[in-house]
């Protein structure tokens, strides 16, 4: 594979998990725990969002077609988006969610402090200023697993349910394929295979200190860089281009 | 001192207009007459997230879902920074909120009209934020000093809002015919429910006249309904749009707009809880409140056991 369908490949992977997690953390807007919750629940995905839309416009320049960020945000079918299956599970409730995010947190950390490294300025300028949001994010979502794993046994139960539940959804963020290959050839990205045991101990550790149970590593879910979703992600779409598809060619 | 000389102080500092602040003596009517405003209009920044929030997932673009989102997270920040100014009064954010979920508390009744196409989040920035800023700014005086800064704070924000749905809209008048007709169409359904905003006529207003005399209002609803009517005309003139009003014509004479006849009898139902929203509404608030409460008491648990755990250390 050429580095230039590899590297817009790799970009679309990462704005698509930006994108539609952000777009999941939304859904929570004005229905919140508590106000400020809701409050620092809309500024992770308000920093997703703007993680996706770089990532995006900087896909579009790759590819060379002349596509802004809204046209590859919203006018894809369903086998295009890329984004790993963890992303678009549904909110379920905040325990779920705390969950989701704390694994893709950890995920993300780790593969954009590898970014800022990368041999593609763009790539590492861009990994430079998402970290800092990034890192946040993931101490929010550690004190959160704190706070429900060794909070009251109702939090403690619920909590350990939605990791154990999310678990086997995993293994899809590590899945590498043809275009990851090239990606490590060329130093743009890190080999997800040597992030894997870091980000596993780091789950362990954060899980032990909430007194919680790392789950067994039994099968797992994969298929999000071939494009096959979950049967959530259609419903996804449906909401997130609803505008585009009724109105095609539109400004808004 | 005597509450008769207490009067007196308080008295004088409303004719003299400096600020009530916690810590003075108030009369209770007016403690409970801000304090009713105050979580009125905290309630009315939560729940107006509703409306705005239905279309954040349907939102035609990267950099308007952004704008979207950011909108009512200032929303929420207001509601927040309301919340805590009420508490100066002496009543706790929980009963406060407790009250609007118990039916006891009103929000605005803007929030109960729903929010059905994306013209409407244009709609809803350039007349509600719009109609609430007319009535922030103559806030901004009011007598109670917390409410007073909080207004100041909040302002700016909502300017910035009125002028993201009106770009919305701008947007819309210079698309196509489709995107035109939605704004029509949202302008008519807002236009008189952005009016009944300002209340009731004054002489129909039950707190109205003693909230002047105490300068926690400073302007008539009726005062204020007129300002909004006339900065507005103009606004929808530029777009291309037609206010939904065939009375609506400039009075030479007075300096302002004539205008028709608000649908009081629409605005009292709605004010009883037959809104088209009214129950989803308060069920979507009360869902958060119950879902929420694990989760809350998991916080209060865990921060309880750290307190302990540091204090362990420290023996
Ligand atoms: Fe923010
Ligand atoms: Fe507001
Ligand atoms: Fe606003």
């Amino acid at each position: 594979m050429e580095k230039k369908q590899a590297l817009f490949n790799y970009l679309l992977r990462l704005a698509d998990n930006s994108a539609i997690l952000g777009h999941k953390l939304s859904e929570w807007c004005g229905h919140g725990p508590e106000l400020e919750e809701d409050i620092a629940i809309i500024n992770t995905a308000l920093d997703l969002l703007g993680h996706s839309r770089s990532l995006y416009t900087y896909a579009g320049e790759v590819e060379g077609k002349g596509k802004t960020e809204d046209d590859l945000a919203f006018l894809r079918i369903e086998r295009e988006y890329k984004n790993a299956l963890i992303t678009e599970l549904p909110n379920g409730h905040y325990g779920d969610t705390i969950a989701r995010q704390y694994l893709f947190d950890q995920f993300n950390y780790l593969l954009f402090i590898e970014l800022e490294k990368s041999s593609d300025e763009t790539v590492a300028a861009i990994a430079a200023k998402a970290i800092k949001e990034i890192r946040y994010h993931l101490r929010r979502s550690i004190e959160w697993t704190l706070r429900l794993g060794d909070g009251t046994e109702e939090s403690h139960a619920k909590i350990q349910e939605a990791f154990d539940d999310v678990w086997a959804y995993t293994g899809d963020l590590f899945v590498q394929d043809d275009s990851d290959l090239v990606i490590i050839a060329e130093g743009i990205g890190p080999d997800l295979k040597a992030i894997q045991p870091i980000w596993r101990e780091k789950v362990k550790a954060t899980l032990a200190e909430a007194t919680l149970l790392i789950p067994e590593d039994g099968w797992m879910h994969s298929g999000s860089k071939q494009g096959r979703h979950t049967e959530h992600m259609g419903h996804i779409l449906s909401e997130l281009q609803y505008m585009q598809r009724t109105y095609p060619g539109c400004e808004w | 001192m005597s509450e008769h000389e207490l009067q007196a102080i308080f008295d004088r500092k409303i004719e003299n207009e400096v600020k009530i602040e916690p810590k003075d003596w108030m009369p209770d009517a007016y403690r409970k007459n801000v304090l009713r405003q105050m979580s009125q209009h905290a309630h009315s920044e939560i729940v107006g997230m509703l409306p705005e929030g239905n279309w954040i997932t349907r939102a035609p673009s990267l950099r308007r879902k952004v704008a979207l989102l950011a909108k009512i997270q200032d929303e929420a920040g207001h509601g927040l920074y309301l919340y805590s100014a009420a508490e100066t009064l002496g009543t706790d954010r929980e009963r406060i909120v407790l009250d609007l979920l118990e039916g006891k508390a009103k929000y605005s009744s803007i929030f109960n009209y729903p929010a059905l196409t994306w013209a409407d989040i244009g709609a809803v920035g350039w007349l509600v934020d719009g109609a609430a800023i007319v009535n922030q700014i103559m806030l901004q005086k009011t007598s109670y000093g917390p409410y007073s800064r909080a207004m100041i704070r909040i302002c700016k924000e909502e300017s910035f809002h009125q002028r993201q749905g009106y770009e919305i809209l701008l947007t819309l008048c210079r698309g196509t015919e489709e995107q035109k007709a939605m704004a029509q169409d949202a302008l008519n359904r807002f236009w008189w429910p952005s009016l009944m905003m300002f209340g009731p006529s004054d002489k129909d207003s039950p707190h109205s006249a003693q909230s002047m005399a105490w300068k926690v209002k400073r302007m008539g609803n009726d005062e204020l309904r007129q300002k909004f009517i006339d900065q507005t005309v103009k606004q929808a003139d530029f777009l291309g749009l037609t206010l939904p009003d065939p009375d609506l014509k400039w009075n030479e004479e007075k300096g302002q707009y004539d205008w028709g006849q608000i649908d009081w009898e629409e605005f009292y139902n709605v004010i009883k809880g037959n809104g088209p929203c009214n129950k989803e509404r308060l069920a979507a608030r009360q869902k958060a409140y119950d879902n929420g409460a694990w989760v809350r008491d998991a916080a209060t648990a865990y921060a309880k056991k750290r307190a302990e755990r540091k204090n362990k250390e420290a023996a």
